[in-house]
């Protein structure tokens, strides 16, 4: 019998299984933010037990609340920065060069195929974009992460999602993703990993990759797992030509973190995008999903770019597009929060930031701030927010404040009618 | 070992969520004390007052499926943990707050929806209260004159976890 990615990855981290069905594995890479963290290093301290596993496996950022808001986001950030320079964790970023998590460690080739990983974060199954197992986890599980690079699983069934089909115009890998999430609902993937297979995923670039893995949570899912391939290759290479003598070589290593073609799966889920439309959410979970076509009449008033979602290079090209030489309405207020310096830099040669401040968006800082409604951008009561992250829960960005999911390409054209608007027409 | 059981906090809904148990606003709190005041904050349901006396006196929580999904917030299970609850009983929970539990010492109770179907017929008792065994795996029920027993199962690891108080202890011992 063949095995799925997670059931190869668990194989080979395996450190014991204490107790039947559950696994203790060996983590390749502990990544850690300012929100979850702090208590932890906390709790480390007071049991004395403040030490690390191993400081080179460690990566560390504050991205959360950046520039500090307040006397306890500045805390926060202190206790994190603290830690890390007293553990000697050289991977550890700071303002100026600090972004969003799922956003920079991939960008600074911290993660790789076959990798166990985990953090703090729920949207941690982001990574599984590289071909690695990747979960969010609690504090507790992230504090013996960082003593003993150690995690507990449940052996996790695999859902296979055969997506095939080219994309129509104007719909990217996020619709893609609500449209599954819509499809098996909110706990359709619980304690399972989604497995993303088929060409319209073999022709996605990592950044559409790694926004089809980030919201595997929102349908429950441990991780998002795509097989590593040469676009993987190609991504990492500057940062693995050193073990690789060859593009060629580093694949064929990487394939044997791809499910065999005999893998047992929970289920097989066919998916055709070739007639698929830009999505949207409407209501206060991820899986309430409509066509954008389909949706009554709705103003917004805030229009938010960014996150570990849609805060990459491609995202703000595709939004950048669409707004070139035109106005946001002026009901609206547009704010994108590139997702890493990186990003933004690159924005800026490009002339991107140029055409997202001429058509009237407030361009910020690196940072999730307004995803979870804790900075640079929180709604008032009975607000609705155009937003290319990843939770619409209701407050989510703000209390008694309304969040419609969608891709940069929809928030693009949202902004400019000032009501959610199907990017199409503008394409 | 915590102390599990007491009076019953009813939450007849699918999907509560993470924001609705701990608001990401609170997260820049440094201890799990500070926490306490903004229990269920955001958690819109008839008749539920996050700052009633039902909140206040509750011990055990029961609602529906999926309950905890969203974030990895372990801010959810120690608001409940620094305001007296140490049991959430669902038909089904999201994994990584079903685990936060259990990595508390607390527990994350799943039984079939027929269960919870009676058990929430006790949602308008004023004296619903239940008292749980984890090591027999066994919940009784009572209310308005009447108890119930029912069976549960959590495994072996997560009963290790129980016993222990929690994952750090287990872990630096044996790992």
């Amino acid at each position: 019998m063949g095995k799925t990615v997670a059931e190869k990855i668990f194989e080979a981290h395996l450190v014991n299984e204490p107790f039947p069905g559950t696994k203790v594995l060996k983590l390749d890479v502990v990544l850690c933010h300012e929100i979850t963290t702090p208590i932890a290093i906390d709790d480390l301290i007071r049991r004395d037990k403040d030490r690390v596993f191993d400081p080179s496996k460690i990566k560390a950022v504050i991205d959360h609340v950046t520039p500090s808001k307040d006397s306890k986001t500045a805390t926060q950030a202190k206790i994190l920065r603290d830690w890390a320079r007293r553990h000697d964790i050289k991977d550890f970023f700071d303002i100026g060069a600090n972004g969003v998590c799922h956003a920079l460690f991939p960008e600074k080739g911290f993660i790789r195929p076959g990798y166990t990983v985990i953090m703090g974060d729920s949207h941690t199954c982001t990574h599984g974009a590289f071909g690695a197992f990747a979960a969010g986890i609690g504090t507790t599980d992230l504090e013996v992460g960082i003593l003993k690079g150690v995690c507990a699983f449940r052996q996790p069934k695999t859902i296979r999602f055969n997506v095939n089909g080219q994309l129509p115009k104007g719909v990217y890998a996020k619709d893609v993703i609500l449209h599954i999430i819509g499809r098996i609902g909110v706990n359709g993937a619980t304690d399972r990993v989604m497995e993303f297979h088929g060409s319209t995923i073999a022709a996605m670039t990592m950044e559409s990759r790694m926004t089809l893995c980030n919201m595997a949570i929102e349908a429950g899912g441990t991780s998002g797992i795509c097989m590593p391939d040469a676009t993987t290759v190609e991504y990492l290479w500057p940062f693995i030509s050193g073990e690789f003598a060859s593009k060629e070589a580093a694949l064929a290593d990487y394939s044997k973190w791809t499910a065999d073609a005999d893998a047992a799966y929970d289920q097989v889920i066919e998916i055709d995008v070739s007639t698929l439309q830009p999505v949207v959410t409407f209501g206060y979970k991820p899986d309430q999903t409509k066509f954008v076509s389909d949706m009554p009449e709705s103003p917004v008033d805030q229009v938010y770019l960014g996150s570990c979602t849609n805060g990459r290079i491609e995202d703000l090209r595709i939004a950048a597009g669409i707004l070139k030489g035109r106005k946001i309405a002026p009901t609206v207020r547009g704010i994108l929060s590139p997702a890493t310096p990186k990003v933004q830099q690159q924005a800026m040669h490009e002339g991107l930031i140029d055409i997202f401040m001429e058509a009237g968006f407030c361009v910020t800082n690196p940072t999730c701030g307004a995803c979870l409604g804790m900075s640079n951008g929180v709604l008032a009561e009975g607000e609705v927010c155009a937003s290319t992250t990843n939770r619409n829960f209701m407050g989510r960005m703000g209390k008694g404040g309304m969040v419609h999911l969608m891709s940069p390409a929809t928030a693009a054209a949202s902004a400019i009618e000032g009501k959610i608007a199907d990017p199409r027409k503008y394409l | 070992m915590k102390t599990f059981g007491g009076p019953v906090l009813f939450l007849d809904r699918s999907d509560i969520n993470t924001d609705e148990i701990i608001p990401a606003k609170y997260l820049t709190e440094i201890t799990k004390e500070d926490l306490k005041p903004y229990i269920l904050e955001d958690l819109k349901l008839p008749g539920f007052d996050p700052k009633g006396p039902k909140t206040k006196n509750a011990r055990v929580v029961l609602s529906r499926a999926n309950f905890g999904c969203g974030s990895s917030r372990e801010h959810a299970p120690w608001v409940f943990e620094v305001n007296g609850i140490t049991a959430v009983i669902a038909e089904s929970f999201a994994r990584i707050f079903r685990q936060n539990m259990f990595n508390c010492g607390m527990a994350a109770i799943e039984l079939p929806k027929a269960d919870l179907d009676l058990l929430f017929t006790h949602a308008g008792d004023a004296d619903a209260a239940m008292s749980i065994d984890i090591e027999s795996g066994t919940l009784t029920m009572s209310g308005g004159g009447k108890q119930k027993t029912f069976g549960f199962e959590i495994s072996p690891f997560d009963k290790a976890l129980v016993t222990a108080g929690g994952w750090v202890d287990y872990a630096d011992q044996n790992y």
